[in-house]
């Protein structure tokens, strides 16, 4: 796309990683510097859908198989760390690898079958799986059915992830999204980050040049739903309560794809993009209309993806980069 | 009896399933191309028929055909003002324009109309037919057999008449159609809007029959996919028939297990059927 300096120091990549050393630190000092609890909540839910829409991001962005029933994942990372918990009293910690294991099996199970349906299909049946999910869940007695599962309302001691403060919380998602972040930008460098963009730009192309096709999509798939399962774990941590809407509903799954659309599918950085204008967007709408909010921020949510799709489908990195004068650019996200 | 009346309800329902299917079915034969909203053009034709019954007064015949030329009207302006623009981009935009356009018309219908549920008033259909101990709404009598004629004039529509032929040109090789003095863009709009309108008339019988809300759309939308997978890609006699056995399944599986398995059962069919035939059980390999 934009002129890649090669090997060695140009002015642009020292710039490009000046840029993104203050971003991070603005990360690192944001819930110091803004105390109050509203803002370090706004934080934490900033990280969280970055954190997800960063795990959709490497099937969806990058080997271009876009998911519309991620919440699958997110909510059986979601459920058992308090299934546990209320079942044995256990620390909801113990949850977290279950989690992981059955999103994986999942994964597996479902990417046997779809991965032959590529484009739509693939769409069309991951919406399909998690709906199935999200109705046989709220029949389910022994899972809290409708109504949902709750932790603990007090930690017993720094293993039950209880914190008063949102402090713990924002650190614990914010390593957990550099972890997520640093994976992915390994796997852009590396052959499996070339045979995923080659998957998107034609898998036919692909498969006869000698990419396996079948095994990188399903890798892929593992990887990006183990962090989902993850990032749905997170979620239940820190709100202590999971109904079938909140993990397994499809505003969960939507969520995830407008925010790493909106950045930039297929881009490092695009989801962190996409979360820094949505989250606090979607507070201020709530916080403007009240309870009727979260019915106008999906309203926004619809226009912004239909904007996106008619006028730029790579999202806001590539219209800045489009529009950007040449010298402003940097080697940055390219 | 009562079996057999769970039958007879289930096939009257399965037939506007049939009928809303098969605009489904028409686009993504045509353009190859899944309409994340179709379920949201039934639920908005729903609200039409409740607009105009409330606002104008009038029996079925009207709202039915303020509800398909409402649709089909929007089913145009969609396809001129977003679809035209995504069909030949990148597949994302494409899945995004269509899933936006979903949740753009759900929420707005829920901001206008409230998650209440609502029905229509008391319409010329009110009142139990007793056919040999069988009793029957008059409304779903009439949806049905509506739907029914409906899918098959479409059909009709489709495969006896030039229209149809410059439909299915277009369908065929657009370069070609183009060649013959077809012109595809026109014929895109008017399939979007027979789409929409088809969804449109469905969502009008539905609202003489049964109580809604604007999260209707999901639902339908979701049965039209398995109603279009069973039936095959782009075959509107497939979604008839496909229609009409998931509204049986539904029905006996909501008598014999209760009515909050019924959709566990249509979508586990579903997800069977994409596991053991991706391409359609009636679709080529």
């Amino acid at each position: 796309m934009s002129s890649t300096p090669g090997p060695g120091l140009t002015l642009a990549r020292v710039r490009g990683t000046v840029g993104w050393g203050l971003f991070a630190a603005a990360l690192l000092l944001y819930p110091i510097v803004f105390a109050d609890a509203f803002y370090r909540d706004i934080g934490v839910t900033f990280l969280l859908a970055a954190i997800s829409a960063s795990a959709w991001n490497i099937l969806g962005g990058y080997a271009g198989q876009v998911s519309v029933g991620h919440s699958m994942f997110f909510g059986l990372g979601a459920y058992p760390p308090l299934l546990l918990y209320t079942l044995f009293g256990w620390s909801p910690l113990v949850g977290v690898p279950l989690g992981i294991l059955l999103s994986i099996a999942l994964a597996m199970a479902i990417g046997m079958p779809t991965f032959r349906l590529t484009g739509h299909y693939f769409s069309m049946a991951t919406i399909a799986v998690a709906e199935l999910i999200r109705i046989f869940v709220s029949t389910w007695a022994f899972v809290g059915g409708a109504i949902g599962l709750q932790g603990p309302a007090t930690a017993r001691g720094w293993w039950d992830v209880t914190f008063r403060s949102e402090l713990p919380y924002y650190y614990l998602f914010l390593a957990v999204l550099a972890l997520v972040l640093a994976v992915t930008a390994v796997i852009e460098r590396r052959r499996f980050g070339f045979y995923l963009r080659a998957i998107k730009a034609s898998e036919r192309a692909a498969r006869s040049l000698g990419v396996p096709v079948r095994q990188t999509k399903m890798k892929a798939l593992v990887l990006s739903a183990t962090f989902t399962s993850v990032a749905g774990s997170l979620y239940a941590l820190k709100t202590g309560f999971i109904d079938p809407d909140s993990g397994f509903g499809i505003l969960v799954s939507v969520q995830m794809v407008i925010v790493a659309a909106l950045g930039g599918a297929g881009m490092l950085f695009g989801p962190l993009l996409g979360a820094l204008i949505l989250i606090p967007l979607q507070t201020a709408t709530n916080t403007w209309f009240g309870g009727s909010g979260s019915g106008l921020t999906y309203i926004l949510y619809g226009g912004i993806i239909v904007l996106i799709a008619r006028f730029e489908p790579g999202g806001l990195f590539e219209l800045w980069h489009r529009l950007a004068p040449r010298r402003w650019r940097g080697g940055d996200a390219a | 009896m009562v079996v057999v009346q769970v039958i007879v309800g289930g096939l009257l329902l399965g037939a506007v399933y049939a009928l809303f299917s098969s605009g489904l079915t028409l686009i993504w034969g045509m353009m190859n191309f899944i309409n994340f909203a179709h379920g949201e053009f039934v639920m908005l034709g729903m609200y039409v028929a409740l607009l105009v019954v409330l606002w104008a007064g009038g029996g079925p015949a009207v709202f039915g055909i303020a509800a398909a030329l409402a649709l089909f009207t929007l089913g145009v302006g969609i396809y001129a003002a977003l679809i035209r623009h995504v069909l030949r981009g990148p597949m994302l935009a494409q899945i995004l324009s269509s899933f936006g356009l979903a949740l753009l018309l759900r929420y707005t219908a829920f901001w206008i109309f409230s998650a209440n549920f609502v029905s229509l008033p008391q319409t010329s259909l009110a009142g139990t037919l007793n056919i040999g101990g069988i009793f029957l709404p008059i409304a779903q009598l009439v949806a049905g057999v509506a739907a029914v004629t409906l899918t098959i004039g479409l059909h009709l529509l489709l495969t006896r008449t030039t229209i149809g032929s410059r439909l299915l040109a277009v369908a065929e090789d657009r370069t070609a159609a183009m060649l013959m003095g077809i012109r595809p863009d026109r014929m895109q709009a008017l399939a979007w809007g027979l789409s929409a309108g088809a969804a449109g008339v469905a969502g009008a019988l539905l609202a003489t029959a049964y109580p809604w809300s604007p999260s209707v759309g999901e639902t339908f939308g979701l049965v039209a996919f398995v109603v279009v997978a069973l039936g095959g890609f782009g075959s509107v006699l497939g979604s008839l028939y496909a229609g009409l056995i998931v509204g049986l399944i539904q029905a006996v599986s909501a008598f014999w297990l209760g009515a909050i398995y019924k959709d566990i059962v249509v979508y586990g069919l579903f997800v069977a059927l994409l596991w053991l035939r991706p391409q359609g059980l009636m679709g080529k390999a």
